[in-house]
């Protein structure tokens, strides 16, 4: 459902169901609602029937990858000399999402559902469930969750008589947006820095301290115990467009709309009919400018572009973003798109670890360069400058994070020249102070 | 960012190391112990040990990084290099209450920086970082809290608010003494 609003007709709640609920955070509460059956019924299938049913679901990782989840598992070896680890990915950092607090601040138990049937399905006996420092209200509310799951005998040494040994801890971070990147959030856990580290080696073949470890998404996670329950088919039969995207999924919407929200919807729905019916489109007298459709990684979507997109991992591309994690900043014509993106390349220069020359230095000048053409002291070469700065600092790196202060960059410039143009010519008052 | 912890403030941690007591006795070493079953190393218990400490003390400081290193065999310099890591670890006093308003994209959109404006004005910090003469608030923007469909999140110690406006801030602050 849009929480906070009422549900919408052309939403189809599954995982937002019970969100403004308070009477599902509970275990009881939870199991009232139909809880906790999928974990029963995964107990009872094999490792490989897990994966299986996961797989032929189609459901994609809805962190940003959008790789597929059971092809994820079927990574984790069969060997078990070694403790195998799931990590639960809770550190929702991206700009513009905030779906994954509220899957934790209302339904925890779903989560802790599809994290115990994930680490059954990958062999785990420990999960790690890593939660951002700054979600204190979620945090409270996942310890005493967890507890309870524990007492109920949902967690634990023997899970549901099962035999299974499957024990939570959640960890808490302190601060740092690149800690949602996987390997980074490894080393976090371990105690260290959060630098990412080189892959390979993938962290199915060498994690958490060099053992199998696979790491999802809370939203990924918290779909699995559905798809347990009303099995693959039903889950693969929830798709309005491209076959390859199946099931719902939670868009997080912000910005310029007139009911900011989260709204879960099934894979293909047109991106108008969220933004304008949904959301209630643009405040009175104003239109819409732009869009970025996945967080704030992925490239910026015009008006236009937005006009006929179908919002599933294809649609997005088709139409020159990505679906990343379903985040969306909807800007209306009030929007300087210059200052925006200074906003998000100081976002990234200020939460770039600093190994790598091409990220660190990137991310800085960048944000320098937009900073002096937003004070008017812009020079003509500088359009020039940050389009070089951006090749250097695409898929040159650890990780990704300077491609992501590169994508909003390169498609401003592309598809909103015209602002830059302005400050660059001087016909638009400079915003900001020289230093 | 500038950051002037102000005088009272380098008084303050000048006093707290002189005086160090150590914060890993007692109840708290209880808990810091009660977790070591759950991890394969002593290490991976930094950012818990970090936390408990911040809870105790209201920030680390060189003295604290020191015990944290003894207690979970680490060096110091080790520890130092994961405290500085971390945005929300304070190296140095800050007011009673920390406010942190977001100012990322999304919040900006939405008049992020006319909140922040309002609470240095009425808070009496003056400039961002910066502890009021009281002792009582700092100020800070900060990236991205992940409510960004409550335009504009602060975060008020644990206090986690949704929605605050410019209009509203005065009476939130008078809720914090």
């Amino acid at each position: 459902m849009g929480y906070p609003h009422p549900s919408h007709a052309k939403e189809h709640p599954v995982l937002s169901k019970h969100f403004g609920d308070a009477g599902a955070r509970t275990f009881d509460g939870w199991v009232k609602r139909g809880g906790y059956e999928g974990l029963k019924k995964a107990l009872g299938l094999t490792r490989e029937q897990v994966v299986e049913e996961v797989k032929a679901s189609g459901l994609r990782g809805r962190g940003g990858a959008g790789f597929p989840t059971g092809l994820k598992w079927s990574f984790m070896s069969k060997d078990v000399t070694k403790p195998h680890y799931l990590v639960c990915n809770a550190d929702e950092s991206e700009p513009g999402t905030f779906k994954d607090r509220e899957i934790i601040r209302w339904t925890p138990h779903q989560m802790i559902e599809g994290c115990a049937i994930a680490a059954h399905a990958i062999g785990a006996e420990r999960i790690y469930v890593y939660i951002r420092g700054e979600f204190t209200t979620e945090y409270k509310i996942l310890l005493g969750a967890v507890e309870d799951a524990h007492r109920n005998g949902a967690l634990g040494a023997d899970v549901f008589g099962s035999g299974r040994r499957i024990d939570l801890v959640v960890h808490r971070g302190a601060g740092a947006y690149i800690c949602g990147e996987e390997t980074a959030m490894m080393n976090s856990i371990e105690g260290k820095r959060g630098n990412p580290r080189i892959k390979p080696p993938f962290p199915a073949q060498a994690g958490l301290w060099a053992s199998p470890t696979t790491i999802n998404n809370v939203e990924t996670l918290a779909a699995v115990p559905h798809i347990l329950v009303r099995g693959a088919e039903w889950y693969k039969g929830l798709c309005l467009g491209s076959p390859k995207s199946t099931g719902t999924k939670l868009f997080s919407v912000c910005g310029h709309v007139q009911r900011p929200g989260n709204y879960e919807v099934v894979m293909g729905t047109p991106m108008r009919d969220l933004i304008f019916d949904m959301c209630g489109g643009m405040r009175p007298g104003r239109a819409l400018k732009a869009v970025i459709p996945g967080g704030s990684s992925v490239p910026i979507m015009t008006a236009e572009e937005v006009e006929d997109c179908a919002m599933d991992y294809e649609g997005i591309v088709a139409r020159g973003s990505m679906l990343g994690s379903g985040g969306m900043i909807v800007m209306d014509d009030s929007t300087d798109i210059v200052y925006q993106v200074m906003r998000l390349a100081r976002f990234y220069a200020h939460e770039s670890c600093a190994q790598c020359t091409q990220c660190r230095e990137g991310t800085a000048w960048t944000t320098k360069i937009l900073e002096r053409i937003l004070a008017g002291q812009g020079k003509a070469e500088d359009i020039a400058l940050l389009l070089d700065l951006a090749d250097n600092m695409t898929g040159k790196t650890i990780c990704v994070l300077s491609d992501s202060c590169a994508a909003p960059v390169v498609s401003a410039i592309k598809k909103f020249r015209a602002e830059f143009d302005a400050y660059l010519n001087r016909t638009r008052r400079p915003v900001m102070v020289a230093v | 960012m500038s950051s002037h912890p102000g005088a009272g403030a380098a008084h303050a941690a000048a006093h707290h190391e002189e005086n160090y007591q150590p914060v890993f006795v007692g109840q708290v070493r209880g808990r810091l112990e009660a977790l070591f079953p759950k991890y394969p190393t002593r290490q991976a218990c930094l950012l818990p040990a970090l936390w408990m400490v911040q809870e105790e003390r209201g920030w680390i400081s060189p003295r604290a990084i020191g015990e944290v290193a003894e207690v979970l065999g680490l060096t110091p310099a080790f520890v130092k290099g994961v405290v500085t890591f971390y945005t929300m670890y304070h190296t140095h006093p800050v007011g009673r209450h920390f406010i942190q308003v977001c100012t990322t994209s999304p919040c900006n959109i939405c008049g992020a920086e006319d909140v922040v404006k309002a609470f240095l004005q009425h808070s009496g910090c003056g400039e961002l970082g910066a502890t009021s003469r009281d002792g009582r608030f700092t100020v800070i923007e900060v990236e991205c809290l992940g409510a960004c469909g409550f335009a504009t999140p602060v975060l008020i110690d644990d206090d986690f608010i949704e929605g605050v406006t410019a209009e509203r801030v005065p009476g939130i602050l008078q809720g914090y003494k």
